[in-house]
């Protein structure tokens, strides 16, 4: 069946049905940062109740549930989401194709993805949410009492699933719908860390999703595989989750990566420095991800040899990293360098980041990590790296490709307001945790003693995450009073790469003609060779589109009921969950949808150029 | 212009050039189903066979089955042809990192510390 034109629809249909790479990557980034939200709440309660010494504002069960949802929710539904978000808008726009290769899974991806979160938070509301930390350690996860784990599990096995067919469909648009003249080495780095991001996906969430199902077998159906009473073996869950965990740090490091290449080469008005040095540092970080995950495990007790053998490839990855900064440093030099919201983040991640990774050299030292292991210093590590690193890159991604998404500007002048307080908040809260590692505060304890002298830098800790929080108000102010800066939004940044070069709100179809590319950083090869306008390679045709889909999100249900099935034991819902997953798979399968065309007045109309 | 049906049946006869190459990997093809006959049956000679023992019949027989399974994806299933250099890079490193991990999970879950 092939109507010629799309059918008019209700704008909350339109949205819930969508395979439609920009709207889902909307969708995608307002439904991370709705998680970042609450996981920002969430941090701001773990900083309260550490403000003083003894508090009594969480309890130490609530207190363990917060914290395991802060780190759990951050990583899996806050960060990772909204780098797939400006993927999902970004990519395809940058390497000339109309859609993603798979628009039906993209958006089933997405709907997992949310189902899988919301699910994960119902157990706030049935007795008590997850308590064993964001790694569930067995034995601590399998003796965990009540459901809050099994939502855990079962969550995140749903929300994975969504990512990982998220990743596998980035690959394939990447490797086979690269418009012409798009080769390989000419992509821009984001659309790279891209490729390399989602084959980090690709290897490393089947880890998890096998170290989840061990624990799901073993709460639930009376497995043993990490119960030693019965010749289990706890420390293989350890391995299983950082032979993901690893892995997935980079997950949420390269696309932020590949950002500040685009905004400091943009900013700079240079090329990129090292291009190529570049692409290789990228796969060269992808590839030593692999080969890392027990220095998370130092103490465990492997032995000397694989403890050594582990640090030093740990302390390996410094070197492409360091050629990373280096090549950014090298193209702001003798650069024309514009001091906007996004590229004070870029700025603003260099030493931050070099921070985060010299304490990660520290760490790697196996020797030195027995006194490290387990305190407040590795805590700073991270955040430093996660924030100073990931959450700088999607807020340098969001004031700089806002006006593409939204179709508005974000205030300059807020946005500052936002940056600095942000900058010296974050600082402000995490430098000072270096030391009170040092002095032996140990992480994930609910409350400290008086007079231990954790508790001047607790208090300043506490300060600086107010001071985060009031910056993020600040944030959302400009989100809302910055919707009148409609004008220029098409190229305000006098971009180079080829989403600049397309009309603001993109069309659905992205390119009236599908774009021949003739250089690296193609939109201003053109601006500099040609007339400013990306050249077509294809005489003005009708376009082929997608038909919209609500089966992804009957799918995600099912699977959300087959999910309740399992944890509360009720075999019956499972096997209806799971009816309706597989109900709508047939469904799919079988009905024919061959999409409609856009005919060349319509295409016209909607001012495609030609 | 009208859209192309991706789906509809090929007409007319194949150029000189398909079929020379058609001509080539059926030959390919042939050789190496007989060399996979060959192997299966040196295989089932091994474990049928008394005069060899079975430490060396086990690791014979994988490294064979390994061998047969790497010449049907690249003879049977096409990924010696053009184009097919990513799903080959993918396939290679995901075996690599799935190996790699395998390998060092046995070492380090052991008694045994090193
Ligand atoms: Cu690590």
């Amino acid at each position: 069946m092939s109507n010629s034109s799309a059918a008019q629809k209700s704008v909350v249909w339109d949205w819930l049905t969508t395979v439609d790479h920009k709207k889902i990557g909307i969708m995608y980034f307002l439904a991370g940062l709705f998680f970042f939200t609450i996981a920002g709440i969430e941090a701001m309660l773990i900083r309260i109740q550490l403000m003083f010494p003894e508090m009594a504002f969480l309890g130490e069960q609530t207190y363990n549930e917060v914290l395991t949802m802060h780190g759990t929710t951050m990583l899996f539904l806050a960060a990772m989401p909204m780098f797939f978000g400006f993927m999902n808008f970004v990519t395809p726009l940058q390497i000339g194709a109309r859609d993603v290769a798979f628009p039906f899974v993209n958006s089933l991806g997405f709907w997992l993805f949310l189902f899988g979160g919301l699910l994960l938070h119902v157990s706030y509301f049935t007795g008590g949410a997850p308590d064993a930390g964001w790694t569930a350690y067995a034995p601590l996860s399998t003796t965990s009492e009540g459901q809050g784990v099994d939502y855990y599990i079962l969550g995140l096995q749903v929300s994975g699933a969504g990512t990982l067919m998220s990743g596998i469909n980035f690959l394939v648009t990447i490797v086979n719908m690269r418009a012409p003249g798009m080769s390989m080495m000419r992509m821009p780095l984001f659309t790279w860390t891209t490729f390399v991001t989602s084959m980090l996906i690709l290897f490393a969430f089947p880890a998890l999703t096998v170290g989840l199902l061990l624990l799901m077998l073993d709460r639930t159906f009376g497995g043993a595989f990490f119960d030693i009473g019965l010749g289990g073996n706890v420390v293989i869950y350890q391995h299983l989750f950082w032979i993901f965990g690893h892995p997935e740090v980079y997950i949420l490091i390269l696309p932020a990566f590949g950002i500040f290449s685009e905004v400091i080469s943009t900013f700079a008005k240079k090329r990129l420095f090292g291009y190529s040095a570049m692409v290789f540092a990228t796969m060269i970080i992808g590839f030593l991800g692999f080969m890392v995950w027990a220095h998370h495990m130092f103490t465990v007790g492997m032995g000397p040899v694989a403890n050594a053998i582990f640090a030093v490839a740990t302390m390996a990855i410094a070197v492409p990293t360091g050629i990373k900064i280096f090549n950014w440093l090298l193209t702001l030099w003798g650069g024309r360098i514009k001091f906007t919201t996004a590229n004070l983040f870029a700025l603003a991640f260099i030493p931050s980041f070099v921070l985060g990774g010299v304490t990660g050299v520290q760490l790697a030292m196996s020797a030195a990590d027995y006194q490290f292991h387990d305190t407040y210093f590795v805590v700073a590590h991270f955040h430093y790296v996660i924030i100073g690193g990931s959450v700088f890159g999607i807020f340098a991604a969001t004031f700089y490709w806002w006006p593409k998404m939204f179709g508005y500007r974000l205030g300059e002048g807020l946005g500052k307001i936002f940056f600095w307080l942000f900058l010296i908040g974050f600082h402000l809260t995490f430098f000072i945790q270096h030391f009170l590692g040092l002095v032996g505060m140990p992480r994930r304890v609910a409350s400290y003693l008086d007079g231990q002298g954790f508790n001047e830098m607790n208090l300043i800790s506490s300060l600086g995450a107010f001071m985060m929080a009031v910056a993020f108000i600040f944030l959302v102010v400009n989100v809302i009073v910055s919707r009148k800066n409609t004008t220029n939004v098409t190229d305000p940044w006098d971009g180079r790469t080829l989403e600049w070069a397309t009309t603001t709100p993109v069309q659905e179809f992205n390119f009236a003609q599908t774009p021949l590319i003739r250089d690296l950083d193609a939109l201003w090869y053109e601006k500099m060779n040609g007339n400013g306008k990306i050249k077509a390679a294809e005489p003005l045709d009708e376009i082929h589109m997608p038909n919209g889909s609500i089966l992804p999100i009957i799918m995600s249900s099912g699977l959300v009921v087959a999910s309740f099935g399992v944890i509360y034991e009720m075999y019956l819902l499972i096997a209806l969950g799971l009816l309706i997953n597989f109900g709508c798979m047939f469904v799919r399968s079988i009905k024919e949808d061959h999409g409609y065309h856009i005919p060349v007045s319509e295409i016209k109309k909607q001012g495609g150029e030609s | 212009m009208s859209h192309v049906d991706p789906s509809a049946r090929l007409e007319g006869k194949a150029s000189r050039d398909t079929e020379r190459s058609l001509k080539r990997e059926t030959k390919a093809q042939i050789a190496s189903f007989v060399f996979m006959i060959f192997m299966t049956s040196t295989a089932f000679l091994t474990v049928a066979s008394d005069a060899i023992p079975t430490g060396f019949a086990i690791p014979f027989i994988l490294l064979l089955a390994s061998v047969q399974v790497i010449m049907q994806l690249y003879y049977f299933m096409h990924l010696n042809s053009k184009g097919n250099a990513w799903a080959n890079v993918m396939m290679w490193s995901g075996l690599f990192v799935a190996a790699m991990t395998v390998a060092s999970l046995m070492l380090l879950i052991g008694v045994t510390k090193y």
